[in-house]
């Protein structure tokens, strides 16, 4: 195996990464690992999701790459400044768990499924197509996305690694 | 807004002692469970980057085990009980002279035994935490979770992710001599919750 480049995308993070790096982001819980891809130019992007919608934001400034609603357009903007096209972009998600069932969910126990929920309907606002996702369950999951073959590898306690 | 910058040495003193009181009490019932001494470390009052909270466990995919529990009350917050993956074994032999059927991994009746003995050790971390603050603080029905630190842990992070980019948490380490059985219980209350504690503690800000 080839040592790989790798970046490494923090929680409430983002990045971008070109000439064969591997991005990379660790424990997704609720939060949404969300990949963008342009296979022509093998530029890839990633964001490491924590909530689903600014509007609740109480920072000042705010952490772009936090939330759903605000993370998605900024990627773009990195791709988009680094040579990728819009149109040919393909997006990958991975995370938005419920880690813990509790009973009497209230809204903010819901994070995960509302973390998804919102970068889908973000990403439809761009016309952005979703190629493949693993989402929900109640378990963490650590990604890798490989900016060379646009693949992206999800290892998780339970079920080991699989590729989308 | 920044809640966190404004706070005082002494605050964050006063927070360490709500710590070293909750967890005291933890660790008495747990001796008393085990029938072994059981030693604490001082507690740790520290306003942590998300990033670098599961490191406190051995980093983000350490795989843990974790009870959560909700507080509710005056005081809202999260709770987790955290211990490594072997010492889960540990605590049920020791225990209950249950052996391991699996393994690898936990049986459902393993996992119950340990989501009730996290749930008897929060119970008397908060009910020590409510008598001292004279807060009204319940616990919620625990839930537990064998995985990734980072991800169980993120999960208590919610209600800070809208302000900012870190966490205030109230840790407290705990070992039983010998067997190095490791324990850790994060507290992080609710950043609404600060005052109320301070207020119910005497100690006035501004």
């Amino acid at each position: 195996m080839i040592q790989q480049n790798l970046v490494k995308v923090g929680m409430a993070d983002l990045n971008i990464a070109t000439e064969g790096a591997v991005l990379k982001t660790t424990g997704l819980g609720s939060c949404v690992g969300l990949t963008l891809y342009d296979p022509h130019r093998k530029i890839a992007g990633m964001a490491h999701v924590m909530l689903p919608s600014s509007d609740i934001a109480r920072e000042t400034p705010i952490n772009l790459a936090k939330y759903a609603d605000t993370a998605i357009p900024e990627l773009l903007d990195r791709m988009i400044a680094a040579g990728a096209y819009l149109e040919r972009l393909k997006a990958k998600m991975a995370g938005g768990a419920q880690m813990f069932a509790m009973s009497g969910q209230s809204d903010s126990l819901r994070i995960g499924p509302r973390n998804v929920e919102s970068c889908t309907a973000m990403l439809s606002r761009f016309k952005i197509p979703i190629v493949s996702q693993d989402t929900g369950g109640s378990f963490g999951r650590t990604i890798e996305f490989d900016s060379v073959s646009g693949m992206l590898s999800i290892r998780s306690v339970q079920f080991g690694t699989k590729e989308i | 807004m920044n809640l966190f910058s404004r706070f005082e040495a002494f605050e964050l003193d006063v927070l360490k002692e709500v710590g070293n009181i909750g967890a005291g009490n933890a660790a008495t019932a747990l001796s008393r469970l085990l029938d072994k001494p059981v030693d604490m470390a001082v507690p740790k009052v520290s306003l942590l980057p998300f990033e670098e909270v599961a490191d406190r466990v051995g980093g983000s995919e350490q795989i843990v085990i974790a009870v959560y529990l909700r507080v509710e009350g005056e005081a809202p917050g999260n709770m987790f009980f955290i211990i490594e993956e072997e010492s889960g074994k540990r605590i049920l032999r020791q225990l209950l002279s249950m052996y391991t059927e699996e393994p690898n991994g936990y049986s459902e009746m393993e996992l119950s035994a340990l989501c009730e003995i996290g749930n008897i050790l929060a119970g008397s971390y908060l009910s020590s935490l409510a008598d001292f603050t004279h807060l009204a603080m319940a616990p919620s029905v625990p839930a537990i979770a064998v995985d990734m630190a980072g991800a169980i842990l993120s999960y208590g992070l919610m209600q800070y992710g809208e302000m900012g980019d870190s966490a205030l948490l109230i840790e407290t380490t705990f070992l039983e001599d010998h067997q190095s059985l490791e324990g850790h219980f994060f507290l992080i209350p609710d950043p609404e919750s600060f005052d109320k504690i301070f207020r119910s503690l005497g100690v006035v800000g501004e």
